[in-house]
């Protein structure tokens, strides 16, 4: 029973996306031709919520439900890795149209062909793990 | 209800994303939908490869649980929220789209021309959905994150490292859409 609220979250935020348009692989076009602010309405509100959010959980010390204090663990300083597989990233981005969530919430609105796009991402993830320390991170 | 089946706009649908990371932060859990495509490596076996494979995935079935309601959530969107309306795009998106041989753009959440199954079963088709996949899992594990993890929890956090992140993002995504599509389509 305590994955159903994990349940409940997935299935808002499926819905949210397919509403909002951001799973539509016109709407990221156009996010990159510059040609709308859909998308950096979308983002941009997002995150200035979300700075919000985060300031009142560490102002009223909230506690997760688990009990704990809330602390997001910081990222780990560093350039190459962040700017190079942002790239990486980006170019797939804008030519699948979709990033991994939306891969997920297409597959259920009845796009099988993202079956083989879901396919070909964890295909990337287990070559970025084979070559990981090899790579300049 | 007339207001739920059509499209939101940007300003009910950024704050609600928000809503999602914070609910996630407050059960306890970190906003990362990419996190689960390395589970998926592990549970097919991949930690006898490499080492970063090697962890407990079952401490991550919570986020695949999340993956399992997105799916859900999509379908339930497309079933019984919507009124069928088309995406609002941009007539220059539109007859730029029309220009690269992209028919009825906005009709459809995807383009036919990408993801319909006559165009996949070509070499061409099928290249351009692998391709893509494969760009995404690589550069989003790379990274350490996606738009999920970087662009919105990042950001929220004040990352510098996700802020260096999503502009790799879209130096990948101007690369991508204004010098690569013209020459794939």
């Amino acid at each position: 029973m305590k994955f159903l609220k994990f349940l409940f979250v997935g299935i808002f935020f499926g819905i949210v996306l397919v509403k909002s348009e951001a799973v539509s692989w016109y709407r990221i076009f156009e996010m990159f031709k510059f040609q709308s602010f859909h998308m950096y309405g979308i983002i941009g509100s997002a995150v200035f919520l979300g700075i919000l959010f985060l300031w009142i959980f560490r102002k009223f010390k909230v506690k997760s439900i688990e009990g704990n204090q809330i602390n997001l663990p910081p990222k780990e300083r560093s350039f190459t890795r962040y700017i190079v597989g942002g790239t990486i990233f980006g170019l797939g981005w804008a030519l699948a149209g979709a990033c991994p969530g939306p891969m997920y919430i297409l597959l259920g609105t009845g796009v099988s062909s993202m079956l083989l796009v879901i396919a070909a991402a964890t295909l990337g993830t287990f070559v970025y793990g084979m070559l990981k320390n090899k790579l300049p991170h | 209800m007339e207001a739920i089946l059509q499209p939101w706009p940007w300003y009910v649908s950024g704050p609600l994303i928000a809503l999602v990371m914070a609910i996630l932060v407050f059960f306890g859990k970190t906003f990362g939908m990419s996190s689960n495509l390395r589970t998926l490596c592990s549970i097919g076996g991949a930690g006898k490869y490499a080492d970063f494979f090697r962890f407990d995935w079952k401490a991550q079935k919570w986020n695949l649980t999340v993956v399992l309601g997105a799916i859900i959530g999509g379908f339930i969107a497309v079933q019984f929220l919507s009124d069928g309306s088309t995406i609002d795009l941009n007539p220059d998106t539109v007859s730029d789209l029309n220009t690269l041989g992209f028919e009825n753009a906005g009709a459809t959440l995807l383009p036919a021309e990408i993801y319909d199954w006559d165009s996949i079963l070509t070499f061409k088709g099928f290249s351009i959905l692998v391709i893509a996949g494969f760009l995404v899992g690589f550069g989003t594990r790379y990274a350490g994150g996606c738009t999920s993890g970087h662009a919105i929890t990042g950001l929220s956090n004040l990352q510098l490292p996700s802020l260096i992140a999503v502009i790799g993002f879209f130096i990948g995504g101007l690369l991508m859409t204004h010098f690569l599509l013209p020459l794939i389509f």
